[in-house]
């Protein structure tokens, strides 16, 4: 504590102090606990400011750029909802044809990578091109007022996938998108989560070290179209990684090549439980336990899928789902 | 000196010699030939650029937006179906003040499908933001195409090269192509004063409040204004290096005593200055070739009317179920409230690829004659067909019945 500069320090002294470069300052209009802004806030923190923006359509884009206000201190731009993969695309090819090193970011949302977007990323990857791909996954589309995306998960209550007599939330599965990226042959994927900060930041790193295309999808929570407490996004994110929902793993030219364990595997109910959008699924009903039931299996599926379990026989010191980046405020390890 | 070249391997060259550092294209007929050649040229080391083959039209657009945004040079080009996938991503462009070249090898879009030539596509996207040059010939097409980066990066309004599909594109004629040093002496290198960089960081955009879009869309517009001069004085600059003047946004060819005047768009000036050529009256016929859409010359127009009892508009596309074509209520509009302005007569011609013969001067004249000639009409309709073989909309082939 005697290392921290005293009280009368001003804040910009204190931000020169700061050992990481701050990207998406403060002073933006994110809700309480959006993760999407810590998400982004880490991704920069990572890769410092020699970076080009592409942003496209969406909370990150609206809550940071109002005009005549802007929180980016690294030169950004928002064309449109779809195209920031092609955007990014052109930045990458000026850098090339310039002879620039400046690594190009593009940052969407789940639905301008799931959806909308989807087609000018396959694009992007399949060319190749020297970008840092990033999704923020918050399984909806948030900025319009929580309407199910290709990436919302099973079960979950959204504005389109209402609850009703013929209707228990989404009908369809949350969109293996890992998968289809790997499948391109991608030199590095990755998922990240908002819980394990400097996971994610050693994934930018290591993206940002590889040529080519690279993609890390980090899950984001949304206290809003969640319908959480905004003091709960990193917990419960971190409860998305130790049930299985949501695997951190890495992957390079489309093969699996390292995962984050899980120590001690969480049921399913502890992540829904906090979460307006699966309370209908924590009814006694025999429809509500089926639907459970069926997100405890796709848990139980990605675990095995991926080998997620840590062997208690491992005594390696590897980073894993309780050990790594649970150091909470205060400095007291979150047990 | 002159070659005789395909009008897209002509452009193709022009291009090259603007010295692009990125080019993003999708193939679409009739644009294809021109990107076949840019490609080649970059295959082969004659012009050192980025090739982005994209997945779209609508990455296209966005592979040069994000080019021209980070400092490099870009081109693009499509037609017809391409152009309206482009179109979200081209009022972005424009919205943004970004510079770029866009050639549009002007054909119809669907439904009917057609491959063939009429202005409907580019007239489709008239709204959006860009300004828009008709090419009447290959060397105009050549020498637009040189200008359009030096007009675009001079006014930050990205521009729209209008060529007429398979007449132009697809026909080889006697073209001078500007030396490489002329050329450099004409068009400077690329310079973007809101480029994306991280010596100095901007935000480029941001979401605006109503308190700020009037006049954000105000600004935009006020800068069409400006490149009215910007045009002119890029041809001046064009005649010192060339000697070649392509009329700025209006041209007038004829005499200055005609009673009846042609306004038309693109390479059916060729057809009409070769049927008049010919024609036992030309003296009483003044063509206006009408090469600046967007901006839209108002004041040249009016000037350009004076003494005219009967003005033609040549319109190659449709804005269905309005009162008239779309050239035609631009130029009506124009000429609104003018003393002695002329008796307008607006004539779709042309559309989806119908060939417009030499005869076509002396039908529209005949029209110009008869007093009970409509405001507005279709003038190279076969009325016989809708009766006879068309059931509309002629989409559907019925199997035959058993």
């Amino acid at each position: 504590m005697e290392d921290l500069p005293p009280k009368s320090v001003s804040l910009s002294l204190l931000r020169e102090q700061q050992p990481r470069f701050t990207g998406l300052e403060a002073g933006h209009r994110a809700c309480q606990g959006c993760g999407q802004a810590l998400a982004a806030r880490l991704v920069l923190e990572a890769a410092g400011p020699d970076v080009i923006i592409a942003n496209a359509t969406g909370c990150l884009e609206i809550f940071s750029s109002t005009w005549p206000e802007s929180a980016w201190r690294t030169p950004w731009i928002h064309s449109l909802f779809e195209n920031t993969a092609a955007v990014a695309s052109g930045i990458e090819a000026a850098m090339r044809a310039q002879g620039r090193s400046t690594r190009v970011l593009a940052f969407a949302g789940d639905g301008g990578t799931f959806d909308i977007g989807f087609q000018s990323l396959s694009g992007m990857i399949e060319r190749n091109h020297q970008v840092l791909y990033v999704c923020f996954d918050n399984e909806a589309y948030m900025n319009t007022g929580v309407q199910r995306s290709g990436s919302t998960p099973h079960g979950a209550w959204t504005t389109t996938s209402p609850l009703g007599t013929r209707s228990k939330g989404k009908k369809h599965y949350k969109k293996d998108l890992l998968s289809i990226i790997a499948a391109h042959r991608i030199p590095y994927a990755a998922t990240a989560s908002i819980a394990y900060p400097s996971d994610l930041r050693s994934k930018v790193r290591k993206a940002l070290g590889e040529e080519g295309a690279t993609f890390i999808l980090i899950h984001s929570p949304c206290p809003l179209g969640w319908g959480h407490e905004s003091h709960l996004s990193v917990e419960i994110d971190r409860l998305a990684v130790e049930t299985g929902l949501f695997p951190l793993m890495e992957m390079e030219r489309g093969e699996l090549v390292n995962i984050m364990p899980i120590r001690k595997k969480r049921p399913v109910i502890d992540y829904i439980r906090p979460q307006e959008r699966f309370r209908h699924l924590l009814e006694e009903s025999d429809t509500a336990e089926e639907e459970r039931n069926h997100l405890q299996a796709l848990c139980d599926f990605n675990i095995e899928r991926y080998g997620l379990l840590l062997d208690p026989e491992d005594t390696s010191s590897r980073p894993d789902s309780q050990s790594a980046d649970t150091v909470r405020r205060g400095g007291t390890r979150w047990l | 000196m002159l070659e005789a070249i395909e009008g897209s391997q002509a452009i193709a060259r022009a291009v090259a010699m603007c010295r692009p550092q990125v080019v993003a294209a999708y193939p679409i007929t009739p644009q294809t030939h021109i990107v076949e050649g840019l490609s080649r040229l970059i295959a082969n080391g004659t012009l050192s650029a980025q090739y982005i083959s994209v997945e779209s039209e609508f990455s296209a657009a966005s592979v040069v937006m994000g080019a021209s945004a980070a400092g490099s040079r870009s081109y693009t080009a499509s037609a017809s179906q391409g152009i309206l996938l482009m179109t979200e991503v081209l009022y972005n462009i424009a919205g943004l003040r970004i510079p770029t070249v866009l050639t549009v090898a002007n054909r119809a879009v669907s439904a009917p499908l057609s491959i063939w030539n009429d202005h409907q596509d580019s007239m489709s996207v008239r709204d959006a933001g860009w300004i828009q040059l008709y090419c009447a010939n290959n060397q105009e097409a050549v020498d637009t195409t040189i200008q359009a980066f030096f007009i675009s990066e001079k006014t930050e309004i990205p521009v729209m090269v209008c060529v007429d599909g398979y007449t132009l594109t697809h026909t080889l004629e006697p073209v001078d192509i500007p030396s490489q040093e002329e050329i450099d002496a004409f068009l400077p290198p690329f310079h973007f004063r809101r480029t994306l960089d991280p010596q100095n960081p901007i935000t480029v955009g941001t979401l605006v409040s109503p308190d700020f879009f009037t006049e954000a869309r105000a600004v935009n517009h006020q800068a069409f204004k400006k490149a009215i001069k910007t045009i002119h004085e890029t041809d001046d600059l064009f005649f010192q290096l060339t000697g070649r003047r392509l009329g700025a946004l209006l041209s007038v060819t004829g005499d200055s005593t005609a009673k009846t005047g042609i306004l038309l768009m693109g390479s059916v000036f060729g057809t009409l200055s070769d049927a008049l050529f010919s024609h036992e009256e030309k003296d009483e016929i003044r063509l206006l070739k009408l090469r600046s859409f967007r901006p839209f010359p108002k004041e040249d127009l009016q000037e350009a009317v004076r003494g005219l009892k009967t003005l033609i508009v040549l319109d190659r596309s449709l804005s269905t179920g309005s009162d008239g074509g779309i050239v035609g209520m631009e130029v009506r509009s124009a000429l609104f409230g003018q003393k002695n302005a002329p008796r307008i007569i607006n004539a779709v011609v042309g559309l989806g690829g119908r060939d417009l013969p030499l005869s076509l001067l002396s039908r529209l004249l005949d029209l110009s004659k008869n007093p009970d000639t409509p405001e507005f009409l279709f003038a190279d309709i076969e009325p016989s067909r809708i009766l006879e073989e068309v059931s509309s909309p002629v989409n559907t082939v019925h199997s035959e019945e058993k």
